[in-house]
């Protein structure tokens, strides 16, 4: 059991109020796992990326426990996560493209960055460039400034840098989604090699494009609203989800083969709502076509299958 | 209807605009009435730049660009902005958030429509509002932050065919947007290609582009490499790096071939240097021109309607696998 998240609660401080943007998450990702984690935009996944490594100053932590490794993480206190962060848990952020910086050379900037955590940056130097190799990197960019790289140059850096020291659980959020689609494989294909080199031992997968998603992950977690809806293996997840929101998100994605002539795919009535003051209940009611009565009470997310679980009065 | 005869566009950068950069070469297609062309490319391979050219946004370095046969250079702007119009990729920053969103539609009466009585406009702006398939109650009156991303899409869209256009540029209009409303306005512009509208689909995005297009056109470093039937190219992928965008399209029920060595050093494509060149290897076998060749555009019919381009083009459009000692 790598990570274990029980009942996690983080909420956003605004004027107005909470935004409940993570509420009640549970969720374990076992050794060697590459979870990806699906959804539409604020549904929380981003939330969660950033609640296991680092909270902002508007996230107010409210309930939960995150265990990685037998080791409760503090994931609510930003100075005693100092300890696990990039050692223990590693982030490559959505804009890794603007994550180094610009007035330093890589190399050096990478030192820096080693020496800060207690480790010898000469020493490592061997094992960095073994790995820029492996990403398919010159050995020159260490001495080239950030703006010199491409974007796709950049990403693969940047999760160079966020996995040297080996951490047990990578964080990769939307990490494709800014890249042309031949970089988007490049990329993608680097993360199945840094888990099968156990560079990593487990990886969550932060995305709203289910397609990458069915290429490299292990299991497909779908968020909906601040809530998990579903959580199987890839292929189940792609080929018979059961809650009625993956399903339905499934069926409207656009593939090569599918033309608007022959299959015309649909949409999802509706909007996500709002966050500030949630829906009683499950919060994907008011645009489901199987709502019924039971759905005003909030449908607990269980093990229906043997690794499926879903958070659905209708599914079981 | 929309002709681009062998359009160039080149951006003066550097100090004093010293230096040349060509971000559109002899570009040649159409779009007709009643169909959506897509215009696929990656980043920087010019898509967007044609699609501001043809909108009158940004100027033709050379090439002429003609609508109904006319130049549009010489057309009067406000006559041909009756008839084309655009919409682009960020909803959330084409409203003035100072305003209410239906101040978009006020404009276009000022301009278009300064006679036109209450009732006659209203009328119109409900009927175009029904052509998009959103609610006047739901949308008029509104801030732009009260609407959704796909909402104020429609809006721009209906916005456009207030004016009865017949050519419409649609520049990554769903990029923004999230997975489970972006499939609806792709399917708008299916609706108005059925009513005889043409539709030019700017996208990176090749599955929508199979999705919603008739004939697809494919972008690399600002020239045409592949173009055709939107089954042939992707079906019958002829150019290398066709090819090498196909394989790379993340497929939900296919799983890409992996150990690709070209694809992971990131360059993406590069081409095969032993290979004689199809388009260049005519060309030097018999004479000045290919058997297929489209005169002036680089390009070989290979079928009918399916064009490609020389497969071992280098950057500066020189062809890769071409003896160094002819021409």
């Amino acid at each position: 059991m790598s990570l274990q998240i029980t009942d996690l609660r983080v909420y956003y401080r605004t004027l107005a109020g909470d935004v409940q943007a993570l509420d009640g998450v549970t969720l374990s990702i076992a050794d060697g796992e590459i979870m990806g984690l699906a959804g539409e935009s604020g549904c929380g996944k981003s939330t969660l990326g950033k609640s296991l490594t680092h909270f902002d100053s508007r996230m107010r932590y409210i309930a939960g426990e995150v265990v990685l490794d037998g080791v409760p993480l503090p994931v609510m206190d930003s100075a005693a996560m100092e300890e696990f962060r990039f050692k223990a848990v590693s982030i490559v952020p959505q804009y890794a493209m603007s994550a180094m910086n610009p007035t330093r050379k890589i190399g050096r900037m990478t030192a820096d960055l080693l020496e800060s955590r207690g480790v010898n940056a000469a020493a490592m130097r061997p094992e960095i460039e073994r790995r820029l190799e492996l990403v398919g990197l010159q050995l020159d960019v260490l001495d080239r400034y950030p703006i010199e790289l491409s974007g796709g140059m950049k990403q693969r850096m940047v999760m160079v840098i966020s996995t040297l020291l080996n951490p047990s659980l990578l964080i990769a959020d939307e990490i494709t989604s800014a890249l042309d689609v031949s970089t988007q494989k490049a990329v993608a294909e680097t993360l199945l090699e840094f888990r099968d080199r156990e560079l990593v031992r487990s990886m969550i997968v932060i995305t709203h494009d289910v397609s990458i998603l069915s290429q490299i992950a292990d299991t497909i977690t779908v968020m909906y609203a601040g809530k998990l809806a579903e959580k199987a293996a890839t292929d189940v997840v792609i080929g018979a989800p059961k809650h009625p929101y993956s399903r339905l998100l499934i069926s409207s994605l656009p593939e090569v083969g599918v033309r608007y002539e022959e299959k015309r795919l649909s949409g999802i009535p509706g909007n996500p709502p709002a966050l500030l003051n949630p829906p009683e209940g499950c919060r994907f009611q008011a645009r489901c076509p199987l709502a019924a009565e039971q759905c005003r009470q909030e449908p607990p997310f269980v093990e229906i299958e043997r690794d499926h679980f879903v958070a659905c009065w209708k599914a079981s | 209807m929309l002709t681009l005869d062998r359009i160039s566009k080149v951006y003066k950068v550097g100090t004093f605009g010293g230096t040349d950069l060509s971000a559109v070469r002899d570009v040649s297609f159409d779009v007709d009435a009643g169909e959506v062309v897509s215009l696929i490319g990656e980043s920087g391979s010019g898509k967007t730049t044609i699609g501001r050219m043809i909108l009158g946004l940004a100027s033709v370095t050379r090439g002429t660009i003609s609508f109904d046969g006319e130049d549009v250079a010489r057309l009067p702007r406000k006559a041909y902005y009756r008839r084309v119009q655009g919409v682009f990729q960020d909803p959330f920053s084409s409203y003035n958030p100072i305003f209410k969103a239906d101040h978009v539609f006020r404009m276009i009466r000022g301009v278009y429509f300064p006679g036109l009585p209450d009732a006659g406009w209203e009328s119109r702006v409900e009927a175009s509002l029904q052509d998009v398939g959103l609610d006047p109650g739901q949308v008029l009156h509104k801030y732009p932050h009260q609407l959704s991303g796909g909402q104020l899409q429609r809006l721009l869209i209906a916005r456009a065919l207030l004016l009865d256009i017949r050519l419409l540029v649609a520049d990554e209009i769903i990029s923004m947007l999230d997975a489970s409303t972006r499939i609806d306005v792709l399917n708008l512009l299916g609706d108005l290609k059925a009513r005889g509208l043409g539709i030019l689909f700017i996208t990176h995005d090749l599955s929508l582009g199979y999705y919603s297009s008739q004939r697809a056109v494919i972008l690399r470093r600002g020239r045409v490499v592949e173009m055709g039937s939107t089954s042939a190219v992707f079906e019958r992928p002829l150019h290398p790096y066709t090819q090498m965008l196909m394989a790379s399209v993340p497929q939900l029920h296919q799983k890409w071939s992996h150990g690709d060595a070209a694809a992971r050093s990131g360059s993406g494509w590069a081409p095969a240097p032993t290979e004689p060149c199809r388009y260049h290897g005519a060309i030097l076998g018999g004479g000045a021109t290919a058997p297929g060749e489209i005169p002036g555009s680089g390009l070989v019919e290979v079928e009918a309607g399916h064009l490609v381009g020389c497969v071992q083009a280098n950057a500066d459009g020189s062809c890769g696998g071409r003896p160094a000692s002819v021409g």
